[in-house]
């Protein structure tokens, strides 16, 4: 597939696009799974029942501040990771 | 009046000025006017970049709107603004390096340069420059509204004076600064956001005498305000999730966020904007709905949603310090617009005047034109915003989804389907503007989930049903343009 594609003469650039753009649909993916879950799993039960954290409901606390502060982890080892750097510019490509 | 609380505004308005004044020198010594009015000359570096798309993106709705409908909602609305933390990741993971690499290709200035050199097709071109102008004007007119209404309870002014205000402010250093003064201001006054969401949350959590007296305040006076579903248990998992398409994934459809994923200098400035973009955008969303709650405990009784920010602020903070934290929503305000304004712009310039008018026109008098148009188009929306629609948080919403409905496809598709061709994309807007307005008209909330993901859904099939059965009469465009945008 890679030789396949450089044979194209395709922009090689393109590939880390392409797959960055995936790594960015996985987080999504994530973050919504992790959103939801924690939302609706801690928090579809009565009130009167609820957990609490931090004088948040637990289910509240879960899925907007440790779910956010989890992505912010996610996001972070992608970039440091997984994201190339790559020249932007025509000229400095050649 | 109220001095003390004007004075800190007054400053933040006469620094937004200087800075419309500092870049106007940049315009004065760029080479290519329209590359540096429109784009700041691709010089964005990861900070700035982050801010300005935090900044653009944050609008009336995060800081008055929004904050006003968690008041009424409770916590559930909180978890529901939660789902625009993908804006600080994903836009630019998705558009990010092949968005700015194929721009750079083609020297695109404007998302519909992007179009027109991948479609080659004069109707895509005109239709969405069409849908431009149209949605970001009542965009515009609405945070305009809001950005009066704002300065008219703060000051006590008359509607039409804070209005005055408010347009003579943005329209001085956008028509002299060009894109580079609204990146500036914009990182301003996202650190103004930022400071402010934090000075206001703590002063609530004070006010209203720690978070577990808040919460057990709330829940005696309605058990469901700290629930996931709202008072009346009326937001249901579903409905609640569609946002995610709406406010974060379908941002990638949003001309003024697509823009600014172009116009940075380097893959490196854009990691770091991924970064710090995420952080910001999910303290400010989580910071400010939450003193939208929280400000019932302390404020029971306010009536109109989009006055509890600033009367929580003067309630639970000294006057001087409500007048710096309110100029956060004024900022949110401005760097919408300011944005808004100069991408309509670029739309009547570039888009239609230099591409079927007059392509011949020297660098002189594209200046004079652009900077006419932008003047020009400022003073229609002041006209519009004088005579207001209420609502509004939902007449911004509605600008959002049709445009996400019109560009997502044609623009995301198109950097990464080969296949997708101009007939696609034709009717990919037109099915999915179309199938919008109708739905918004005749079934909003179809099948319980927001009025956008029908409309985006019905658009991603016209565009790949269409680009398919369209492949022979595209067959040598499709070829020219694969060799210009996706070869090395």
């Amino acid at each position: 597939m890679n030789k396949e594609k450089r044979e194209n003469g395709e922009d090689p650039r393109f590939q880390i696009a392409n797959r960055e753009a995936l790594i960015g649909i996985g987080l999504v993916v994530i973050n919504f799974l992790l959103w939801y879950g924690t939302a609706y799993g801690f928090g579809s039960k009565p009130v009167a029942e609820y957990n609490y954290i931090w004088g948040l409901p637990a289910w509240f606390f879960y899925s907007c501040i440790v779910v956010t502060l989890v992505m912010l982890v996610l996001v972070i080892v992608s970039v440091k990771f997984l994201y190339k750097e790559v020249p932007l510019d025509e000229e400095e490509d050649n | 009046m109220n001095w003390e609380v004007v004075i800190p505004l007054f400053i933040f308005l006469c620094s937004i000025f200087v800075v419309g004044f500092y870049a106007s020198r940049h315009l004065s010594a760029s080479s290519s006017f329209l590359h540096e009015y429109f784009l700041g000359s691709r010089e964005l570096g990861g900070f700035i970049l982050a801010m300005t798309m935090v900044a653009t993106y944050g609008s009336a709705s995060s800081f008055i709107g929004g904050p006003g409908v968690a008041y009424e909602m409770g916590l559930g609305w909180v978890l529901l603004a939660m789902t625009q933390l993908p804006t600080g990741y994903f836009v630019l993971s998705v558009l990010g390096k092949k968005f700015a690499i194929v721009a750079r290709k083609i020297r695109a200035v404007t998302l519909i340069d992007f179009l027109k050199e991948r479609y080659r097709s004069k109707a895509v071109v005109i239709l969405s420059a069409l849908s431009i102008i149209i949605f970001l004007f009542s965009a515009m007119a609405a945070q305009w509204v809001g950005g009066a209404r704002l300065i008219e309870s703060l000051t006590g002014l008359s509607y039409t004076a804070a209005l005055f205000i408010f347009a003579v402010s943005v329209l001085v250093y956008v028509i002299i600064g060009g894109f580079r003064a609204v990146a500036i201001t914009d990182t301003i006054q996202g650190v103004i956001m930022f400071f402010g969401t934090l000075v206001i949350l703590v002063g609530t959590v004070i006010a209203g005498g720690g978070i577990e007296n808040i919460m057990s305040d709330l829940s005696a006076e309605n058990p469901n305000l700290i629930s996931p579903y709202g008072p009346d248990r009326s937001l249901t998992p579903l409905y609640v999730s569609s946002f995610w398409l709406l406010v974060g994934v379908g941002v990638v459809g949003l001309p003024q966020v697509a823009v600014r994923a172009m116009s940075y200098k380097s893959s490196r400035g854009m990691h770091r904007a991924l970064i710090i973009g995420t952080v910001v955008v999910g303290f400010i969303m989580v910071g400010m709905h939450l003193t939208g709650v929280f400000a019932r405990a302390v404020l029971p009784g306010i009536e109109v949603g989009d006055t509890v920010m600033p009367r929580i602020a003067m309630e639970v903070l000294p006057a001087w310090v409500a007048g710096i934290v309110l100029a956060a929503p004024m900022a949110a305000i401005m760097s919408t617009v300011d944005s808004l304004l100069l991408l309509v712009s670029s739309a009547v310039v570039k888009d239609v005047y230099l591409n079927y008018v007059k392509p011949d026109a020297s660098d002189q008098s594209i200046k004079r034109f652009s900077i006419g148009v932008t003047a020009v188009l400022g003073i229609i929306v002041f006209l519009m915003a004088v005579n207001p629609p209420d609502l509004l948080i939902w007449l911004n919403l509605f600008s959002f989804g049709g445009l996400e409905a019109s560009f997502i496809w044609p623009v995301v598709m198109g950097l990464y389907w080969k296949k997708g061709n101009a007939s696609g994309a034709m009717a990919s807007i037109v099915t999915g503007v179309g199938s919008y307005i109708l739905f918004n008209t005749f079934q909003p909330n179809a099948f319980g989930m927001h009025t956008v993901v029908m409309p985006v859904l019905i658009s991603l099939v016209s565009y790949v049903l269409v680009s398919l059965l369209t492949v022979k009469r595209h067959e040598e465009t499709q070829a020219f343009v694969q060799e210009n945008l996706w070869k090395a």
